[in-house]
């Protein structure tokens, strides 16, 4: 089906009704490396993946950002989640379906999947 | 990168690091003159004639965690290899246009890939960003704007999981109905 600007005023009067519901909730933040290294090793993919899972869960708690290379280019792409009250967990080597496990796991069960983090920081 | 629109991706990024509010995107698909061009143009703060002359040695970088920027080398080696060019016009305080022309039949030229999915992202990523898109092929054009869209979303940010996924399906149909022909005005 095609898409019509039109078809905005759904999505639009959903997310707000989203937003007034989570009023004062603790937020998550995942941020992904954007520099040319992690684009070249699939950050685009990662965050695409990540963007779907999100929205097929109706997960609007979250925010995705972006950062550049921070230097560790062979470990990318790498993504930090950051929960509130909790240490930065930074993953690397992440592709479409790590980062789609990351979402269910970490995000929505709390569980860190160990074995893909390179590093966490408080 | 596998895609023109990975390099698209990665000089955004550049555009955002200087702090470029507005973003132009023009990929024109020129079948007489047998050539792709996509230009990238910013708001952002500009480079001086000096980094301008230097801004594709892999060598020259503006940041300072590393010494090397391959983002621009990359670019400009991907369309030489197809019989194109890249072209870097910059002005301090105005701005910055990265051109990108690639031989359309070339069978070394990468393909365009997934657009929606470069803007979809640039937007999740920069919910504040203004970013107008305009695909032309032949007599064809689609021509995707924020500032239809942000007036529509009355608040709600681009940033929603939902929007990025309207945004990506929105631009992906007006980019395939630009390439391959029928009614492409966005209804």
């Amino acid at each position: 089906m095609v898409k019509t600007l039109d078809d905005l005023a759904k999505i639009r009067d959903k997310a707000k009704e989203a937003l007034s519901q989570r009023a004062g909730e603790q937020a998550t933040k995942i941020v992904i490396g954007m520099g040319t290294c992690g684009i070249a090793a699939g950050a685009r993919e990662v965050m695409a993946a990540i963007l779907d899972e999100l929205g097929k869960r109706n997960l609007t708690g979250v925010t995705v950002a972006q950062t550049g290379c921070v230097g560790l280019c062979d470990k990318e792409p790498m993504i930090d989640v950051i929960k509130s009250g909790k240490a930065k967990v930074t993953y690397g080597r992440v592709d479409a379906e790590r980062a789609r496990r990351i979402v269910a796991q970490h995000i929505v069960n709390d569980q860190i999947i160990g074995e893909w983090v390179i590093g966490t920081k408080v | 990168m596998k895609e023109i629109s990975l390099h698209v991706l990665d000089v955004i990024q550049n555009s955002i690091e200087a702090g470029a509010t507005r973003v132009l995107i023009d990929v024109i698909e020129d079948q007489a003159r047998d050539l792709l061009s996509v230009v990238i143009a910013d708001n952002g703060r500009g480079m001086s004639p000096d980094l301008v002359a230097r801004v594709t040695d892999p060598f020259v970088t503006t940041r300072t965690t590393r010494r090397v920027g391959l983002g621009l080398p990359l670019l400009a080696d991907s369309a030489r290899q197809s019989g194109g060019t890249l072209t870097v016009a910059s002005a301090e305080g105005e701005g910055t246009q990265v051109t990108a022309t690639f031989g359309l039949s070339s069978i070394d030229r990468p393909p365009l890939g997934d657009m929606a999915t470069t803007v979809g992202c640039v937007l999740a990523a920069n919910p504040s960003l203004d970013v107008d898109y305009r695909h032309r092929s032949g007599e064809r054009e689609f021509v995707f704007r924020t500032a239809d869209i942000r007036e529509r979303l009355d608040g709600v940010s681009f940033s929603d999981p939902a929007v990025y996924g309207f945004i990506r399906e929105y631009i992906d149909g007006g980019v395939r109905r630009t390439e391959q022909g029928g009614d492409v005005s966005p209804r």
